[in-house]
């Protein structure tokens, strides 16, 4: 008895075990963000196109808003995009990019050619503002409460079923409660 | 002359690729002011995950990020911070998964621990398939239920 049952044991151990690799198979790259709940990171950075003017984490504090990172490198921030500009559209949120490892003229075109959502567009030429967010691919967004805490991150391309789902309702919320 | 085309159609390739990526100056060498810390380099670099590629420690890879990274760590090293604050520098940006020797917490317990119960259970199956086998033994009975001429 004991002797038959062990096969079928382990047998169904395993189906568990495959069962759950495949149930987060999509999501065994995406790294829980050690940011989220913590203060955004301190940065003064170039505004993208316009010589001399820059911007800092303290300037942005007091409204909620998104930072998008990007490159006209990034081939995902292309299929991205329109998302971006559909939300830009709904004049729900104030939407900081921050275009990081990119040469200024080929961003510009870029943003000139598929559309501008940005409400500001930040220039992090070395890379090094987005290792301060834990940036290791692009596109990655960040949603900013009003007090300078980071509440949501989202790796890769955005959808349009998570503005939705997750970044609309939180900005919602903070408006409703501030 | 068709050697030639395929040449310059390769060529042509490499360049536009290249027109993609950030015009980076040619990565310079990492300058360390002496041996000991170039060893304390080699030492973390190995230990750290490439984000990217994340089977490649960052001394391995050639993605932008591990150069980046690279760059950060040479240069915290050098303002003489120790290797658990170079460490701690990253695992505060992007988590414990930078250590390819993860700490002992609660949620890497049966990281930990999961080889020694799996070894336990193969021990406990390994004895109790003995225990029965030197029992059908010393009965002297092979057991009616399997024998041929039934």
């Amino acid at each position: 008895m004991n002797g038959r049952s062990l096969p079928l044991i382990i047998f169904l151990a395993l189906v568990i075990v495959l069962a759950v690799g495949l149930k987060i198979s999509d999501k065994k790259t995406q790294i829980p963000s050690p940011l989220i709940d913590k203060p955004v990171p301190e940065f003064d950075l170039p505004v993208l196109a316009e010589p001399g003017r820059r911007m800092t984490w303290q300037s942005l504090l007091g409204k909620p808003y998104l930072v998008n990172f990007w490159g006209s490198w990034c081939p995902t921030c292309r299929v991205e995009h329109p998302i971006v500009n559909q939300l830009a559209r709904l004049n729900a949120v104030y939407i900081v990019g921050l275009n990081f490892r990119d040469e200024e003229p080929d961003a510009v075109a870029w943003l000139n050619r598929w559309g501008n959502p940005y409400d500001v567009s930040l220039v992090d030429y070395d890379g090094r503002v987005s290792i301060d967010f834990g940036v290791y691919a692009a596109p990655e967004t960040f949603l900013v409460d009003s007090a300078g805490t980071i509440v949501f991150k989202h790796l890769g391309q955005l959808t349009w079923e998570i503005v939705e789902t997750e970044i609309l309702p939180r900005v919602a919320a903070m408006e409703s409660g501030s | 002359m068709k050697l030639k085309n395929i040449i310059t159609a390769f060529l042509a390739l490499a360049v536009s690729l290249s027109v993609m990526a950030q015009t980076s100056p040619v990565q310079e060498p990492l300058v360390f002011e002496n041996q000991a810390q170039q060893d304390r380099f080699d030492q973390l670099t190995k230990e750290l995950r490439c984000l990217v590629c994340q089977n490649q420690n960052l001394a391995d890879s050639d993605a932008q990020l591990a150069h980046d990274l690279r760059r950060e760590v040479h240069d915290l090293l050098l303002t003489g911070r120790t290797n658990d604050e170079v460490k701690q520098f990253l695992v505060d940006r992007y988590g414990v998964f930078v250590l390819y020797r993860p700490p002992v917490q609660t949620n890497t317990y049966l990281l930990w621990i999961g080889p020694l119960i799996l070894l336990l259970i193969g021990a406990w199956i390994l004895r109790a398939s003995i225990g029965k086998r030197s029992e059908m033994l010393a009965t002297g009975s092979t057991d009616n239920q399997n024998d041929p001429n039934d």
